[in-house]
């Protein structure tokens, strides 16, 4: 497992003036990853990734990359960098093929090993037909294509892609998500979204980012797990005590959520609403709510980021 | 890693309508200022037969016309230079140097150089004009080297000071006004210390066209030829090292 880390972060910070965008963050990254940094706009996943990318400097924290310390060997660690930022950085008076060359070259590739190198993204990433045309001329979607294309074209070990299918057709969302699978093979890959599909879709680890610090990392196959169990939350304007709810046949945990709301852990097999429903009409608990909830990502995302805001 | 920033640079610029009109508005206007020159020599040719140590035709058409040349060096150069790290930091490609691995120095430096090498070819087609004259006239080429020298090192200073300001702001226009600015300040910065001692030897020394004036005149001095490096050596870290702040501020 240690032969194959790529990326190890420990405890990455970075502010911009007093407000903190990144706040002690650490974390590893291994071949085969996808790693899903989740947050809502603003969040700081942008901030982190530019950090990584060594386009920002940290203000705290260390950054190895495939065995090289971005501060004390940029040239190094960079090289093994492929980043995809937020707008595609692209020249707008170059052609697809002058910008993916030049991108290259840039990355220490011989003229040669740039062509080939191009020739080959350009086939992975469906850029094929339109080489000879201006990066100005391409709708959003051919220019992501593009960014993603000069991210991988050096085939670097580790990849960091910044909101890498925002602006897309579902098509082209569908596609994109299909390469970066692919690339976990012989890959580490972070990617930065506000959406959780995307991370559903594509993510092996999930980061859940709030206020630049890490407020929740799992990855994915545990949520998996979790949510061969169910739940299912009752809102009663007549509650019981709890005890009276753990005797309902099936019910193996109950959590008070205050205002008569309850969720009832249970296992996934059975059926929990009837009996539900008929204690709540013969016991008066005259109930006004009842919803089957999973222990999946969107639920844990939810809770989080509701958490935080009415702290605030 | 140099020499592709460098190339990349020189190809957008010679493929740009801008290098080209500005190449041709100055090869128009250094043309006409050289045939009045020549005209000028013409009808003072006659007086300054039988004169003993008379200005030949290098100091009476050569160097005035570098000193114009030099001028249109000043105006040009900012509009050269005034894209150089704005248009990357506006349209964020700044980020794929920077990820890329590839030093600061090496950014500045490639850059800097594709200007040079397009300013440097600007003024050999400025020299070609006097050197036309060897068919016909007696020539004094150390003089005319000098000038060239004299030229190529006010190039490297103006686009070390371009190259500085287009990293402060991502609007070109405004890094071009504010090279212009610095140049022409640093160009009459002597004129209030004519004839005063002290601070106004500092200002002398300062003035950018003054040891420029000294080459033309055939003087080789170091000290003039230092100025010109330090100007270029300081405006090109300045630069270094506001991108490596850039990396810590935005």
């Amino acid at each position: 497992m240690s032969d194959d880390l790529l990326v190890r972060v420990e405890g990455l910070s970075r502010r911009y003036g007093e407000q903190r965008v990144v706040d002690d963050l650490s974390f590893n990254l291994a071949k085969g990853q996808i790693l899903g940094f989740l947050g809502p706009n603003g969040a700081g996943k942008s901030t982190a990734l530019r950090m990584l990318a060594g386009v920002l400097a940290p203000d705290a924290g260390r950054i190895v990359i495939d065995g090289h310390d971005l501060l004390d060997e940029p040239r190094r660690a960079k090289q093994a960098i492929g980043y995809l930022p937020e707008r595609p950085p692209l020249y707008q008076e170059l052609t697809v093929d002058e910008q993916l060359q030049y991108s290259a070259r840039l990355h220490g590739l011989g003229r040669a090993a740039a062509r080939s190198g191009v020739a080959r993204v350009k086939e992975r990433c469906g850029l094929t037909g339109v080489g000879k045309r201006l990066n100005a001329n391409l709708s959003k979607g051919y220019q992501q294509r593009v960014g993603i294309a000069q991210a991988i074209l050096h085939d670097p070990p580790a990849i960091f892609l910044d909101e890498p299918t925002v602006g897309l057709d579902p098509l082209q969302v569908q596609e994109i998500r299909t390469l970066i699978g692919e690339l976990k093979a012989d890959h580490g890959v972070i990617l930065s979204t506000h959406l959780l599909v995307e991370v559903q879709a594509t993510c092996t680890d999930v980061h859940i980012i709030k206020a630049g610090r890490s407020v929740y990392a799992s990855p994915l196959a545990l949520l998996e797990q979790h949510r061969a169990s169910g739940c299912l939350r009752v809102g009663l304007r007549a509650p019981p005590p709890p005890a009276a709810l753990r005797q309902l046949a099936g019910v193996e945990r109950v959590e008070e959520l205050g205002q008569g709301r309850f969720r009832l852990h249970h296992a996934p097999e059975v059926i929990l609403h009837r009996a539900v429903l008929e204690q709540s009409r013969a016991r008066n608990w005259d109930l006004w709510e009842l919803v089957p909830e999973r222990a999946d990502l969107e639920r844990i995302f939810v809770e989080l980021m509701l958490a935080e805001r009415s702290v605030e | 890693m140099m020499g592709v920033i460098a190339g990349r640079e020189l190809r957008g610029l010679l493929w740009s309508p801008l290098a080209w009109t500005l190449l041709a508005v100055v090869q128009a206007w250094v043309a006409w200022i050289f045939l009045i020159l020549l005209d000028e020599f013409g009808a003072l040719q006659g007086r300054l037969v039988g004169l003993e140590h008379a200005p030949g035709v290098t100091d009476l058409v050569a160097a005035p016309l570098f000193r114009v040349a030099a001028w249109c060096l000043l105006i040009l150069t900012p509009l050269l230079t005034m894209r150089l790290f704005s248009e990357e930091r506006r349209n964020r490609t700044l980020d794929l140097l920077l990820s890329s691995p590839v030093t600061i120095t090496s950014m500045v430096l490639g850059k800097y150089l594709a200007v040079l090498v397009f300013l440097l070819g600007l003024n050999v087609l400025v020299a070609l004009m006097p050197l036309s004259l060897a068919a016909g006239a007696t020539l004094d080429f150390g003089k005319l080297a000098a000038g060239v020298l004299g030229l190529s090192l006010l190039a490297m200073s103006f686009t070390a000071v371009g190259l500085y300001f287009s990293t402060l702001t991502a609007q070109p226009a405004v890094a071009a006004v504010a090279t212009l600015g610095l140049l022409l300040f640093l160009s009459v910065i002597d004129a209030a210390s004519i004839g005063r001692q002290g601070a106004g030897e500092l200002f002398r020394y300062l003035s950018l066209f003054r040891h420029y004036d000294a080459l033309l005149l055939g003087l080789f001095d170091s000290a003039d030829v230092a100025y010109y490096l330090l100007l270029s050596v300081a405006f090109l870290g300045l630069a270094i090292r506001r991108l490596h702040d850039g990396r810590l501020r935005d």
